[in-house]
């Protein structure tokens, strides 16, 4: 697909900004889980902007594509995306996890434009967005089903089961994004339960699979891409290495940030962080459209 | 006053007057697989899912005439919930059958969050439940789904008093187009109900002066030949009012018995969570209600045995519902 460096580079940069919204969100609200809505943030980033076909003045659109959200904990990172996007006014997203918000702390279907289930229970999404690609496939319909999981998620069973479902049923409008950040609430996966080789583990249910690097928004929209060409009848799954807490130094990597709010002074710094990498991408490509910088 | 018979089929009327038995029966599985057939006639958008137990829950005949809008999910009780939810968020109108064990047993939270709290309209049908699935044994006796579905806000609890109402009541769940359980034996029981009520309304099988009866499910029978007995041998004159909806229980009707000398809940359940306890909260807002006993397992799991074995021991048949209520009458 052709793009211009001025879009690719304005991707880079809202990734930038969102991450800004999910921090002050959390913050504002004081609780939430900002480690693995930093993770995924560039999976959800991309996949609106690029692949969904959707129309935020229509929600509910009968054609559009639908996207689950599985790992419902990370929805700070969802909510960031759908304002961006103009579902609701961003003003809204400091509202999160108020009494009365629509934003609530894991999300709610029906709540607000946009969001298509409720999760948070972990595995119960994956079950839900292998029923809408049931529904589509019985019904002929055209438009696609996209699911992110986490990959702590895949302790649940139930997530097993519904990869059976997807595979048996022939779901190849299912493709499922599996945020493989290494980490879930109490430790590294590798130590809580240990996922082992997933893409083989997906291989062997019978799904096509890719493996991506899931910060690199190119590599992301060439995966969905080549699954919204291939007319494969297997489900589709992206494993997506991403790193939580990405773009904020003190977070990266680390546990503790996967459920836990900053302070006001952590704020502040990751903020700054932030700031400074967003102005020096945008200079960056500003000085490279000038042809002094090679 | 002997009771007088009320919404009763002319071979129940006749069996209740004259003792002469010779009644249909059909278990409430079968008659809901008769209607959602139906149902499936007149709109194309019901679908039915099943956990592997096609045959066991009454789906035969709707798979043989609509395979393509039916959809077996393998030993997957999970899947199960989570797929019809997502089917329904689609707009169909997919009804979920397993045994009541598995289905809310297994599956309840995906039935809290997928289905109740997300307002979604799926069917969950609960076949095989209480004591009457017999030789099975304890594991496959659900005497706690109504507990389990009774907490969840918006969902509607259905327990057919016999076939024609299981067919009835599948097709007003479907057409009411909101979350619902629907609660079916494994036994067959006697065709007794003559016109089966809307959701929400108890149908008075029996009209009596000193106790009233609420039953529910397939306790309608035995409820029935309780109150013969306790006419027959202590003129005793008993209501039955049959309650087909656990949730919402029909408050008029419940004021109305609350007016008895005494009343009784019946069900093949535990009485912590079920009918009982559902009445008990109704009748805790009347000044001058009659006191109430709960019959149905108390508090225990089941076991192996012929359905009728264990109904006697848990003093669920006509015998052992007589004898408590003249015990209670005594006291």
């Amino acid at each position: 697909m052709a793009r211009t460096a001025k879009q690719k580079d304005s991707l880079k940069e809202k990734a930038y900004e969102l991450r800004k919204d999910i921090l002050r969100m959390v913050h504002a609200a004081g609780s939430g889980h900002p480690g693995g809505s930093l993770s995924s943030i560039d999976l959800l980033l991309v996949l609106y902007e690029r692949i969904l076909k959707h129309d935020p003045e229509r929600p509910a659109w009968p054609r559009r594509d639908r996207f689950v959200l599985s790992a419902g904990h990370v929805c700070p990172a969802l909510y960031a995306v759908l304002a961006d996007q103009g579902y609701f006014p961003k003003k809204r997203l400091s509202t999160l996890r108020k009494l009365g918000s629509p934003l609530q702390g894991h999300p709610e279907l029906g709540s607000l434009p946009g969001i298509e289930n409720s999760s948070g229970p972990l595995g119960q999404g994956y079950a839900f967005a292998v029923g809408k690609a049931m529904a589509a496939k019985l019904q002929k319909k055209k438009w696609k089903t996209y699911c992110l999981a986490s990959d702590g998620e895949h302790d649940e069973g139930a997530v097993w089961e519904a990869a059976q479902e997807a595979a048996h049923h022939n779901l190849g409008n299912l493709c499922v994004i599996i945020d493989r950040n290494d980490i879930q609430i109490s430790g590294r996966t590798t130590d809580v339960l240990d996922l082992k080789d997933l893409k083989r583990k997906y291989k062997a249910f019978g799904w096509k699979t890719v493996e991506i690097d899931g910060h690199n928004h190119r590599l992301i929209e060439d995966a969905l891409t080549y699954f919204t060409y291939q007319q494969d009848d297997k489900p589709f799954c992206i494993i997506a290495h991403t790193t939580i807490g990405k773009g904020v130094t003190f977070m990266e990597n680390n546990p503790l940030w996967h459920g836990k709010a900053l302070d006001d002074e952590e704020l502040a710094q990751a903020l700054r962080e932030l700031d400074r990498k967003q102005r020096a991408k945008h200079l960056k490509r500003l000085l490279r459209s000038k042809g002094v910088l090679r | 006053m002997k009771p007088r018979p009320r919404n009763l089929t002319d071979a129940a009327k006749k069996w209740w007057l004259t003792g002469k038995e010779s009644l249909q029966r059909e278990a409430t599985r079968q008659g809901f697989g008769r209607g959602i057939v139906a149902a499936a006639k007149q709109d194309e958008r019901v679908y039915a899912l099943t956990a592997d137990l096609k045959g066991s829950t009454g789906l035969s005949a709707f798979a043989e005439r609509y395979p393509k809008r039916f959809v077996d999910v393998g030993v997957a009780e999970q899947s199960l919930a989570g797929i019809a939810a997502g089917m329904a968020s689609e707009g169909l109108k997919p009804v979920m059958a397993s045994f009541a064990v598995f289905s809310p047993g297994r599956n309840w939270d995906f039935i809290r969050t997928q289905i109740a709290y997300s307002r979604l309209p799926v069917i969950i049908v609960g076949s095989h439940a209480g004591l009457a699935t017999g030789e099975d044994g304890a594991t496959h006796q659900a005497l706690e789904d109504v507990a389990l579905m009774r907490s969840l806000p918006g969902m509607t609890i259905l327990s057919p008093g016999d076939g024609n109402e299981a067919a009835f009541l599948i097709r007003a769940a479907i057409k009411k187009g909101k979350p619902a359980y629907l609660r079916l034996a494994r036994e067959k029981t006697p065709q007794l109900i003559k016109r089966p009520a809307l959701i929400g309304k108890g149908s008075w099988l029996l009209e009596g002066d000193d106790v009233c009866i609420i039953t529910t499910g397939s306790m309608a029978f035995p409820a029935l030949e309780a109150a013969k007995r306790l006419w027959a041998k202590h003129k005793k004159s008993a209501s039955v009012l049959h309650a087909h909806t656990i949730k919402p229980l029909d408050a008029a009707a419940l004021e109305r018995a609350g007016k008895h000398e005494l009343v009784i809940t019946l069900e093949d359940h535990d009485v912590i969570g079920g009918l009982g306890s559902a009445a008990a909260e109704l009748l805790a807002r009347e000044r001058r209600a009659a006191p109430l006993i709960r019959l149905g397992v108390n508090d225990r799991f089941g076991e192996s045995g012929t359905p009728g074995q264990l109904y006697k021991k848990h003093g669920l048949d006509a015998q052992g519902i007589s004898s408590a209520v003249m015990r209670a009458l005594r006291e």
